[in-house]
């Protein structure tokens, strides 16, 4: 069964009169425990795909259908709902809270899932732990390397346990090495279960993905697997 | 809303304090029009509630409320021009008005001067001296801390006796037991039976510095030739202004008012007083409202710029939380919070200021002021009403903006 499944889906930006379209009736389908990098040009699309799979924006038309539940027509508040318990999201620039430690960070999720602060520290300072960096939890961001802050966002996407774990050019503000260091935590990651969706433009990162999708104006150019070592394979 | 449990209330609390904490300035600055709003709030209220405790003492010492004063002026107006032409109110009245009156039998009058009052080397300068008639301790309650009051044999037989207030005894005997002694009031010989309890201030008058007496011995030692207040009770308190048309058509035909002509006397009652008094009250009230209201407004118009700014800034931190799962309604609850902290930071230290100003003015003014802790709940529901209008429109904005803009915004 697809964990993701988007058919047909059109998104149109009205800028003034301008009609812009922007993807042109796309279908993709992402089983569970996936791996797949979303790749392709400025302009291609891939950020609007990107903000309409991790429900932070509707599809003018189509459907998308995540881990079961039809998304595109749903209400603000639903898709925070969806947002909040099946995606969690890796962006370029971290988007950590700066006055905030690490662990409070990673917290921030459970605060709007409801989930009591006793709990909630325990679940942090596990995730934390997850990712190498449970002596770092009470550190403040910019008492944080690079690296270090991002495996904190990749710590915050992973407390809700998501169906989805989408990343935005997650190594595009760090060093080769350090980033090199996030893509073998991601494939750890995988080789855990987890489904990604990674968005990039640098194909050495693409090339770690299981399978890449090529967009170009809006539309798949091509869908293939990669020759990476086995994992959780495609149905 | 699913999760709007307390848990949830008081994270958003503490995320509000410490995005408040982190730019304590301006957060202070912010809060000053509420500072002053509240601050006017709670200094007026107790200065009322000062004022209302010492009236309402003052009235209870009057006693009965009912009670009328046939006098020479109004309390309640400043029409000295026209009372000064006025005849004098003699006893003739006061016959006049014990023979003919059916609805006051308890009448008594009243003559009042202002004599230095002297007890071997001491002495005491403007001292108010009241001379009373039979029936007076019976229509005003006074309470006596040793001693006795003056007897009718005292009264009928016009004795040299006097009772002193609690300020006489204390000033003129210091260590000496007043009751059986004898002052001089201004140049005459009474000897002191008795002495009336600690009173305290009313404004600027001193209510303990006061000789009472026969007002037989008061007319021959200090002058005929002055007029007199007479005090008539209604015996039913139901039919008080029935009373009033009697006394005044007695007074009329005593003093031959021409029937075109208004009256050339007054007929005073406490409850006018009472009247007085509640409209200078309602001049303050009026005061603080208008105060409080600008000092509000500017304050809380000060609380939504800074919040409109404070969204703008953490632009980017909306987008963030609403990527993991912030409802609109999570973000609107976190700005309002926030302003409505902000608000209540201000409303506290109105209150603070404002108890503190009415401290100083009970202290250094003859205006009485009363702390009262209700209005701490007054001043913290105004300023919290000021954090929910004025924090609303910011927290709005911040809520339907777009997660996608936001995340992209620098």
């Amino acid at each position: 069964m697809n964990l993701l499944r988007c058919t047909d889906l059109v998104k149109t930006y009205l800028l003034g009169k301008l009609q812009l379209d922007v993807l042109h009736g796309l279908n993709l389908h992402v089983d569970k425990g996936e791996y797949v990098a979303i790749m392709g040009p400025s302009g291609s699309g891939k950020s609007t795909l990107m903000n309409i799979l991790g429900c932070l924006d509707t599809p003018t038309s189509g459907s998308y259908i995540l881990d079961g539940e039809p998304v595109a027509g749903m209400a603000d508040s639903e898709l925070a709902d969806i947002r909040n318990r099946k995606i969690g999201f890796v962006f370029q620039t971290f988007n950590l809270l700066p006055r905030q430690s690490a662990q409070a960070n990673v917290e921030l999720p459970l605060i709007y899932a409801g989930i009591p602060a006793a709990r909630r520290h325990e679940l942090s300072l596990k995730v934390l732990e997850e990712v190498g960096l449970a002596k770092r939890a009470h550190h403040k961001p910019n008492e944080l390397s690079g690296g270090e802050r991002q495996r904190v966002a990749v710590a915050r996407a992973l407390i809700n346990r998501p169906s989805l774990l989408l990343a935005d050019e997650p190594t595009g503000n760090l060093d080769t090495k350090t980033g090199i260091e996030i893509m073998e935590l991601f494939e750890r990651l995988h080789d855990e279960g987890n489904t990604i969706v990674l968005v990039t433009h640098e194909d050495e990162i693409g090339a770690r993905a299981r399978r890449i999708v090529r967009l170009r104006d809006g539309r798949i150019e091509s869908d293939q697997k990669t020759g990476s070592t086995s994992g959780a394979g495609v149905s | 809303m699913t999760i709007q449990s307390f848990g949830f209330f008081v994270d958003s609390f503490r995320m509000a304090v410490s995005s408040l904490w982190s730019s304590k300035m301006r957060s202070l600055l912010t809060t000053l029009g509420i500072v002053i709003g509240i601050t006017t709030v709670i200094a007026i209220i107790s200065v009322i509630e000062g004022l209302n405790t010492a009236f309402a003492r003052e009235l209870a010492d009057i006693g009965d409320s009912n009670v009328l004063y046939i006098q020479k002026w109004h309390w309640t107006s400043d029409d000295w021009e026209i009372t000064r032409k006025w005849k004098k109110i003699s006893f003739k009245e006061l016959e006049a008005i014990q023979e003919g009156s059916t609805l006051c039998d308890l009448v008594t009058p009243l003559v009042r001067t202002s004599r230095t009052v002297k007890y071997e080397r001491n002495k005491l300068d403007d001292t108010l001296i009241t001379g009373v008639g039979k029936n007076y301790q019976d229509m005003r309650q006074i309470h006596l801390s040793v001693g006795r009051f003056l007897s009718n044999v005292d009264i009928t037989k016009n004795r040299d006796v006097a009772i002193v207030g609690w300020e006489v005894a204390e000033k003129l005997f210091e260590h000496d037991f007043p009751v059986g002694k004898r002052i001089n009031v201004g140049g005459k010989s009474l000897r002191v039976v008795g002495v009336i309890e600690k009173r305290g201030d009313f404004f600027d008058m001193n209510l303990d510095r006061t000789v009472i007496m026969p007002i037989g011995s008061f007319l021959e030692k200090f002058g005929r030739h002055r007029s007199l207040t007479i005090m008539a009770q209604p015996n039913d308190k139901m039919r008080v202004n029935e009373a009033i048309d009697e006394l005044r058509a007695i007074l009329r035909r005593v003093r031959k008012v021409h029937f075109i002509k208004p009256d050339n006397f007054a007929i005073n009652q406490v409850d006018a007083l009472k009247e007085l008094y509640d409209k200078l009250t309602q001049g303050l009230y009026g005061a603080m409202f208008g105060v409080a209201a600008i000092s509000l407004l500017v304050g809380g118009i000060g609380i939504m710029n800074i919040m409109l700014v404070s969204v703008t800034e953490r632009t980017r931190e909306i987008g963030i939380r609403k990527a993991i799962g912030a409802r609109r309604s999570d973000i609107l609850f976190q700005f309002l919070t926030e302003a409505i902290i902000l608000a209540c930071i201000g409303g506290v230290i109105g209150i603070l200021l404002g108890f503190g100003a009415a401290i100083l003015v009970d202290a250094v003014s003859p205006v009485p002021a009363q702390v009262k802790w209700w209005s701490v709940l007054l001043g913290l529901g105004f300023s919290a009403s000021v954090g929910v209008i004025f924090g609303l429109y910011p927290a709005w904005r911040a809520a339907i903006k777009n997660p996608i803009d936001c995340l992209s915004h620098e």
